[in-house]
């Protein structure tokens, strides 16, 4: 008897752990054919390749140009801002200080802990950094946000990497002359190269897709911005404000804008993990 | 000895500086959290002066132009949203690592793990958007019907639901690290008295993985209490405190996030929005140093 309410439990939960990995993931596949089946219709040429008309929000012609290319920007420049500061900061903890040092330990755990902050908090956070220099909402202050928002995971996806460059390889390059500078840069660097990329297209993803610590700092306009201190349009804010017209033309390019945001995405995300499996020329294996 | 000391000089120069420049890049940044409370605190002083913490936090009053600005409705908000969020995931995402760390073959798990990174990389405001379209009908023409009650549907469950769905691979990926990270040596000690596969999971690898998994479900805790965007589109945003599930709520994040256009041209508004974002980031910082210790202990015990 014990033994067949043994089975009977070890079936029970067998199917419901298969029923929850299933319903988990069907979340995902609904989400995804939602907004495919939402977003198609309205998908037209005009969507990515023209800026909002007058009148773009009562239901007139125009697309979300100006947001495709206003995330591209922020989410570049705050790429390219991140790994200027989260690289070195990576190669410290790894190249330069001693293995094992509790100074690094700390750092890392700031990171993970930093890594949890909010988007929102960053927003508001890059809210009152802009007021204190007396900036206004532009595409800088977007720019500093989304950057401060993603060093964090930067740094700790690039800190996982470099942690797995072989110790050998970087003393093979000390014996040789070579100083702990060029070491990181010509060994290190290059022998986490794949990794490191990976890392940076991922955080450009979370860059692309984040609304919450632009809405205060970037701003919103219809135009492509022309200099760093105008305002910068962002897809997702541009989602949020176009769902807020109630004219179903409006709601109909949000569901396409929110297409786009997601193939983009998809896009991004898929990148990073080819280039994780291919760009391994230069690696020492 | 000329020509070797004059690369030798320059080069370790640039060593020295480049070293320098980056331990202070270092420090910088792992700072940054203390930087970020301090200029927080610094925009919420004012308010803080004005208005003692208690009516702040217990207040429901809720009138920014008189100047009273009471959180609690946004704090149970928070609360409520985030609290049907975490029964909604937990059972879910537990009997799923389980699976994948216990059950699954190894080829199901790497299939499965990509996809739930997909999950974790889909932008808020596309969640957010399947709940206006998915969520918040189903509730207004299924759910409130069937308990006889009107809801528009913009309602804390369907916040709620978006919210489990968007801290599914927080959840997921860190206690499966955790299950993964438990011995084998355990599990065939157990199977070799007899025990079933489930009796090991339940008597054997969850006891020795329990700190871990409660650091996972905290974790995304303090996801689900930070998330803005997705939560903002779904849950009404009435700023009253929720009485059922079915009810509209205003959590915290989707007050700051709404407010940001005329926070300037009222007094102590911006500053009570900075509050608030404070009171966000100390709550948040305290889930995650407390959930991080326990990993942390946890990955130093398998070394």
């Amino acid at each position: 008897m014990a033994r067949d309410r043994r089975f009977a439990e070890e079936k029970l939960f067998r199917g419901l752990m298969i029923l929850a990995t299933l319903l988990i993931l069907s979340s995902l596949l609904l989400i995804l054919l939602t907004v495919l089946f939402k977003g198609l219709p309205h998908m037209s040429l005009d969507m990515v390749t023209k800026t909002p008309q007058g009148g773009y929000y009562l239901g007139k012609g125009g697309g979300v140009l100006n947001a495709i290319v206003g995330s591209l920007y922020l989410a570049g420049g705050a790429t390219l801002l991140a790994v200027l500061f989260g690289l070195p900061v990576a190669l410290y903890m790894n190249v330069y200080s001693r293995p094992g040092a509790r100074f690094v330990g700390a750092c890392r755990f700031s990171f993970d802990v930093l890594n949890g902050v909010p988007s929102i908090v960053f927003g508001a956070f890059g809210f009152t950094i802009m007021i204190f220099f007396g900036l206004r909402a532009s595409l800088l202050g977007g720019i500093i946000a989304i950057a401060l928002l993603i060093l964090p995971m930067m740094v700790r996806s690039m800190d996982e990497v470099l942690r797995l460059v072989p110790r050998e390889l970087l003393d093979a390059s000390y014996a040789l002359g070579a100083t702990r500078w060029e070491t990181a840069l010509k060994v290190a660097v290059r022998q986490a190269l794949p990794g490191i990329l990976t890392a940076v297209l991922i955080a450009f993803g979370r860059g692309i897709g984040d609304a919450a610590a632009v809405i205060f700092t970037a701003g919103f306009t219809d135009s492509i911005p022309g200099s760093l201190l105008r305002p910068a349009a962002t897809l997702p804010l541009a989602i949020f404000f176009q769902l807020g017209v109630p004219i179903p033309e409006v709601q109909g390019r949000a569901y396409a804008s929110a297409l786009i945001l997601t193939v983009l995405i998809l896009i991004i995300s898929l990148a990073a993990r080819l280039l994780s499996r291919r760009l391994t020329r230069h690696v020492v294996k | 000895m000329w020509p070797l000391r004059n690369t030798l000089v320059p080069r370790r120069l640039k060593d020295l500086l480049a070293g320098k420049v980056m331990l202070l890049l270092t420090i910088l940044a792992a700072l940054l959290v203390l930087v970020m409370i301090t200029g927080l605190y610094l925009k919420s002083r004012p308010v803080l002066e004005s208005h003692s913490l208690h009516e702040l936090l217990f207040s429901t009053k809720w009138r920014p132009f008189r100047g009273q600005f009471g959180f609690l409705p946004f704090i149970m908000g928070t609360l409520w949203v985030t609290g049907v969020a975490i029964v909604i995931a937990v059972p879910l995402c537990l009997l799923t690592a389980i699976y994948l760390s216990e059950y699954a073959h190894s080829r199901v798990r790497e299939w499965v793990k990509p996809l739930i990174d997909i999950l974790a990389g889909i932008p808020s405001v596309v969640f957010g958007v399947w709940g206006m379209l998915v969520v918040v009908p189903f509730i207004k023409d299924v759910v409130a019907p069937s308990f006889k009650v009107f809801s528009t549907g913009y309602s804390v469950l369907a916040g709620g639901i978006v919210l489990a769905i968007m801290i599914f691979p927080v959840i997921i990926h860190v206690s499966l690290e955790v299950l993964r990270a438990v011995p084998n040596e355990v599990r065939e000690a157990s199977l070799a008295l007899g025990a079933t596969r489930w009796q090991t999971v339940k008597r054997v690898v969850l006891r020795k993985a329990l700190p871990g998994v409660a650091a996972a479900i905290v974790l995304g805790v303090s996801r689900a209490f930070g998330e803005t965007m997705a939560v903002l589109m779904v849950v009404g945003n009435v700023p009253k405190i929720p009485s059922s599930v079915l009810d509209p709520a205003y959590p915290l994040p989707a007050l700051i996030a709404n407010n940001y256009g005329e926070m300037l041209s009222v007094p102590l508004y911006d500053s009570a929005l900075m509050l608030a974002a404070l009171i966000l980031l100390l709550v948040i910082l305290l889930f995650n140093i407390a959930s991080r210790a326990v990993l942390l202990r946890l990955e130093r015990s398998v070394r």
